[in-house]
């Protein structure tokens, strides 16, 4: 008797579903993305050549195929805007995914040696923002940054500065604002594998005498670098493609990719090469996800 | 409490002097959490070379106790003086104490070896002789082989090794194991408490082992103290503790005993086979007679307490003249339990008592075995008696 047999209808069908899942929701929509990015522009409607008509009989849709190039995904790598957004995105990436590991890590580390009861109130402030909208959210700080803000009134009556600072349109407001944005979602990876172990670990390192610093980096660290690894790609993966933050806080002399595709997709109309940019986002995040995947996965094998 | 007086029966047993200058002293310490007295005003003296079992129920604060020594705990009053230094301040990474953890608390990502050597690391040992020790500690628990396997690559009985030979690589002065065998299987336990004793011996360490097995603590201990709500009711060796018991309390604890209560009945006390017997008077087993302790009963209100192994069962009474023998009842078996080396009786006297009385199955066949409802004679020397307030 094959292995499959031991299944009843009902559990295959469990087993397929998340398959299924994939293929409607991800493959197919990214098989059309796809598709459009080896297309050509053009003023029509939809924007773009060559356009399946199934209705049209096999030689239209062999010519459609014929008419595929990749002449979008060349001006990609020739084009210092689109090369130098990515550099951008993923740099940012990196430098807020390092500034979020500093901050979220000590406060993982705190709430994990809270008392039991006090714990759940700690997780409870952590996940509270979630409860507001964030574009909302990322208003208010620019209610807070602007010229007349919050800060500068602050700043100003404490006779910090004497006229008022630059902060909206920055990189440091970006960087603020992703890291206030994504900090939940590097402290409850953290706070997850920290608080699973064994306290008993870090007074045995004491007792084979590791002082309390030693203890820190040989035993506990290593033990959450799964957290790490996970908070870190958790964050880092929609940061590169993240948006809504740079364009709202930051500058606009450098873009991110992101506010790149927008601009190619709503203000150029140029719905192929949009749809390129997509594409090799795509693959660019690969590699991390891949990482991620395989992480948690070691984390389900060791539970 | 302190060291136990003179021996107060005649049980021979002559092990470890500790008087003289021990290498660890407990003096008067105290643990509180909240109201809660942990450890009461204990002091213990602990020789060098020693074996020593903390034994007790759980929740009496032995294991608070060897929390305090590895520097876990502070106490909140008395001194810990290891070599005549109070290290009851001390933080645990600059004690000469090395712990073995009830769970082996084995850093999960660190292979044998490197488990091994993590102690060996931290006092800045040269690399090369970190590899000597190391191949020493392996060889001495026998896990050759295993030195790049990580901790969830391993049995249980072979974790339990790699924990020893990491709280031993040190060579502490003193290693404390708190429950160290819980965790194996019985055929394995009884197997490694013998490597640990041999180990303790060849090492020449002073081994302080918490444990809530008595079996185990009589097995490897040299002395054991027991503890009950924060405090040592009493140290002893396995010996005089089994058959010396200073409270009922510990009659009760450690081991199976019979016990009966009675009064003094000097009245009717004995000069018999040239020695003195006190008569205690008890309502379920009229007069006892049993050998004068020392230091004699203070109060008049005394137990009884004989062990069931010394109470001895026979088709017929012995003769009368039989001194050994002048504890005598008569009853009826209601209860056996065989229990391979040894069977169990409940007797019902005829004067009320029960009784319980084990027999060795010295040999195969049963015609020593006796069956419920069959009459017998049970009886017991008054040497065998020890007298405790009720």
């Amino acid at each position: 008797m094959s292995a499959e047999a031991n299944f009843t209808r009902p559990a295959r069908l469990a087993a397929i579903a998340p398959y299924l899942w994939m293929a409607l929701f991800f493959l197919v929509p990214f098989l059309f993305v796809l598709k459009i990015s080896l297309s050509q522009t053009a003023i029509a409607q939809p924007p773009y050549t060559p356009v399946f008509d199934p209705g049209a009989g096999w030689e239209a849709i062999k010519a459609a195929f014929a008419a595929f190039s990749i002449d979008n995904f060349k001006l990609l790598v020739s084009d210092d805007l689109y090369v130098l957004s990515y550099l951008r995105s993923l740099v940012v990436a990196a430098i807020s995914t390092a500034i979020l590991l500093l901050i979220g890590y000590p406060i993982a580390y705190g709430m994990a040696r809270l008392p039991q009861r006090w714990q759940g109130i700690a997780m409870m402030l952590v996940i509270v923002p979630f409860w507001t909208s964030f574009l909302i959210r990322i208003y208010a700080w620019i209610n807070i940054l602007q010229h007349d803000g919050l800060l500068n009134q602050v700043l100003l009556a404490l006779h910090v500065v004497s006229s008022p600072v630059v902060w909206l349109s920055t990189d440091s407001a970006m960087y603020l604002g992703i890291v206030y944005s994504y900090l939940p979602f590097m402290i409850l990876p953290l706070y997850a594998t920290l608080s699973k172990m064994d306290p008993a670990l870090l007074e045995a390192a004491g007792d084979l005498g590791a002082s309390p610093r030693q203890a820190f980096w040989r035993v506990t660290f290593p033990l959450s670098l799964p957290g790490v690894g996970a908070g870190a790609l958790l964050c880092f993966i929609p940061i590169v493609g993240e948006f809504v933050i740079p364009d709202l806080l930051a500058g606009s002399d450098a873009l991110m990719i992101g506010q790149t595709l927008w601009l190619e997709f709503f203000t150029n109309k140029d719905w192929p090469v949009a749809s390129a940019v997509a594409v090799i986002l795509l693959i660019l995040l690969l590699a991390p996800l891949l990482l991620y995947d395989r992480l948690q996965r070691r984390q389900l094998e060791q539970t | 409490m302190t060291e136990e007086p003179a021996n107060p029966a005649h049980v021979a047993d002559s092990k470890a002097d500790v008087r003289a200058a021990p290498l660890l002293r407990i003096d008067a310490v105290v643990k509180k959490f909240g109201q809660f007295r942990a450890v009461d005003a204990l002091s213990l003296d602990i020789a060098a070379g020693e074996f020593f079992a903390l034994l007790g129920p759980s929740g009496c604060g032995k294991t608070t106790l060897l929390r305090m020594l590895a520097g876990f705990e502070t106490p909140d009053e008395g001194r810990i003086l290891l070599d005549g230094k109070d290290i009851a301040q001390i933080p645990p990474h600059q004690r000469p104490v090395n712990m073995m953890f009830q769970s082996y608390a084995l850093f999960p990502h660190l292979s044998v070896r490197d488990n091994i050597a993590f102690g060996l690391r931290r006092a800045q040992m040269p690399a090369a002789e970190i590899g000597k020790r190391v191949a020493e500690m392996v060889a001495l628990v026998k896990l050759e082989g295993m030195e790049k396997r990580k901790p969830d690559q391993l049995s249980g009985g072979q974790r339990q090794r790699v924990a020893l030979a990491r709280s031993l690589a040190r060579r502490p002065r003193l290693l404390l194991l708190d429950e160290p065998l819980a965790a194996l299987d019985k055929k394995l336990r009884e197997s490694t408490q013998h490597e640990l004793m041999e180990l303790q011996r060849k090492l020449g360490l002073t081994f302080i082992i918490v444990t809530h097995d008595q079996a185990e603590a009589m097995t490897m201990a040299g002395r054991i103290g027991v503890m009950d709500a924060g405090r040592l009711e009493q140290v002893a060796t396995p010996r005089v503790l089994y058959e010396a018991p200073r409270s009922r309390w510990i009659a009760e604890f450690v081991g199976d005993i019979n016990l009966i209560e009675g009064k003094l009945d000097a009245a009717r006390d004995a000069q018999l086979t040239m020695a003195r017997r006190l008569a205690i008077a008890t309502a379920q087993a009229g007069t006892i007679y049993v050998a004068e302790p020392q230091p004699p009963p203070t109060k008049a209100n005394v137990c009884v307490a004989i062990r069931p192994e010394k109470v001895k069962l026979s088709r017929r009474a012995p003769t009368s003249d039989d001194a050994r023998a002048i504890n005598r009842f008569e009853g009826v078996v209601t209860d056996v339990s065989y229990l391979g080396g040894s069977t169990f009786y409940k007797v019902r006297l005829d004067t009320g008592a029960v009784l319980r009385s084990a027999m060795a199955n010295t040999t195969r066949l049963d015609f020593d075995a006796y069956s419920p409802g069959q009459r017998v004679a049970a009886w017991f020397s008054p040497e065998d008696c020890v007298v405790l307030d009720q």
